[in-house]
């Protein structure tokens, strides 16, 4: 097996588990544009903007089509060395909002 | 139940575990591609789930880059001269065993004109969480050698290769009695959050060596063009093995096809460094579940009831 097909093999629970929803948060000011979150995010959403912050980096953006992949795994946020980017649960969020106008 | 649609990122300016941090000092001063960064997040991500109340937390370090962490954590934190962070945090310690003190440092500052108290500290099992960012050399000063540059290795001040042996780190605190110890990379954000965790939850001596990037200096000597660069080469190389020989998992840093072990190595139960005037140790605390990190707990944490 080669290690695409390990990464691409099929959870025996697809048909009923529900893959999370992030929505990604951008603290554009403190990103010092390692390239660590844009690296090692497992689904690959996102790219440098061509946008710069105030010290002259570019820093992560979610990619153009990719709006909705983030799977909220929060690998980018515990990586990221600047505090500089996190995801919220969206799944969670609709719920809660859901219960409030109950 | 209606979706959102999602339109990409959103800006803000605050992370949710601003409040542990001194936030309005961010950015920090670390280079861009520095782990000890990472290293931060995710001890400060262990204190948010320890359980143990931010005024029982402590955090204690020496000089240099990584000595600069417990100037950013926000809780009683000791930024104290090259090399004595140990023999603070056991005054502190020892005089009030309730707290979960945390030391974290960097290879130079623990090991070599600290290496004295290290061995002791460890001997002695004072109920402290050492954490030991390695990033193979002084970064602070300008990239000297130090007791963690592998063999072979350049710096500023080994011209013509590092001809010493280095420190293999987990096995010389296992061998000086640490009763937890574990190597992680800052790539290895889980399992590093997770053995950080379970050392503040152990009492006793816990010892934890965390691989890190130096683009600025040890990168810059030895040919790693980036962070990043470094932060690849771990994915490629270590290797999980909680069980290793410790006497064989000495890091050959420049040899690409030789591994990098990682993992948490020991954890037995000795009986604790105790005064014979001061009163219990601290008690073992009980595993706080992954709660999911959300904003609104930390902000409750920090402007709850006294
Ligand atoms: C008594 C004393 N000796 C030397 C120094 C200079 N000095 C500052 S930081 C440092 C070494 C830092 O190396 P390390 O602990 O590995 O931290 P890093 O910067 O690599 O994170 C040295 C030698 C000092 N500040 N005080
Ligand atoms: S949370 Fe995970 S999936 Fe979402 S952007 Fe970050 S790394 Fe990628
Ligand atoms: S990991 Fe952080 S600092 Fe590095 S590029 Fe991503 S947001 Fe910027
Ligand atoms: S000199 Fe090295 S250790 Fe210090 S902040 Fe820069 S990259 Fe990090
Ligand atoms: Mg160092």
């Amino acid at each position: 097996m080669t290690s695409s097909e390990i990464r691409h093999r099929e959870p025996l629970d697809i048909a009923t588990a529900r893959v999370p929803r992030g929505q990604v948060y951008i603290i554009p000011e403190r990103c010092k544009g390692c390239d660590f979150c844009i690296v090692f995010c497992p689904v690959d959403i996102l790219v440098f903007s061509t946008d710069i912050n105030a010290k002259g980096y570019h820093f992560p953006i979610v990619a153009h089509g990719k709006e909705d992949a983030c799977t909220h795994c929060g690998f980018c946020d515990l990586l990221c060395p600047e505090l500089a980017i996190y995801t919220e649960d969206l799944n969670a969020l609709e719920q809660e909002a859901e219960g409030d106008t109950d | 139940m209606t979706q959102t649609v999602l339109t990409g990122e959103k800006k803000t300016d605050t992370h949710p575990v601003d409040a542990l941090l001194r936030a309005d000092r961010l950015p920090h001063i670390l280079c861009p591609g520095c782990g000890i960064g990472t290293a931060m997040h995710c001890i400060v991500h262990a204190m948010a789930e320890s359980g143990i109340d931010r005024d029982k937390h402590v955090c204690v370090s020496g000089i240099g880059c990584s000595g600069r962490v417990a100037g950013y954590i926000d809780v009683d934190s000791y930024h104290t001269t090259h090399g004595r962070a140990i023999p603070f945090a056991v005054g502190i310690a020892v005089q009030n065993p309730e707290l979960a003190v945390t030391v974290v440092s960097g290879d130079g500052d623990l090991t070599a004109i600290g290496g004295n108290h290290l061995i002791h500290a460890a001997r002695r099992n004072i109920d402290l969480n050492v954490i030991c960012i390695n990033n193979f050399n002084y970064g602070m000063t300008g990239g000297q050698a130090g007791p963690t540059t592998p063999l072979n290795a350049q710096s500023s001040t080994t011209p013509y290769g590092c001809w010493d042996r280095p420190f293999n780190l987990p096995h010389l605190a296992h061998a000086v009695g640490a009763p937890f110890v574990a190597r992680w990379t800052v790539l290895h954000v889980r399992q590093l959050k997770d053995a950080i965790l379970r050392a503040m939850q152990k009492p006793g001596f816990c010892f934890i060596e965390v691989i890190s990037p130096c683009p600025t200096n040890y990168g810059k000597f030895n040919n790693i063009g980036s962070g990043l660069e470094e932060m690849e080469s771990y994915r490629r190389r270590c290797v999980v093995d909680h069980d290793a020989n410790l006497a064989d998992i000495e890091i050959d840093l420049g040899q690409e096809d030789s591994p990098i072990v990682v993992g948490n190595f020991i954890d037995v139960d000795r009986e604790p460094f105790r005064p014979i005037l001061a009163g219990p140790v601290r008690e073992e605390k009980p595993h706080a579940a992954w709660a999911g990190l959300r904003k609104t707990q930390f902000v409750e944490d920090k402007n709850g009831p006294e």
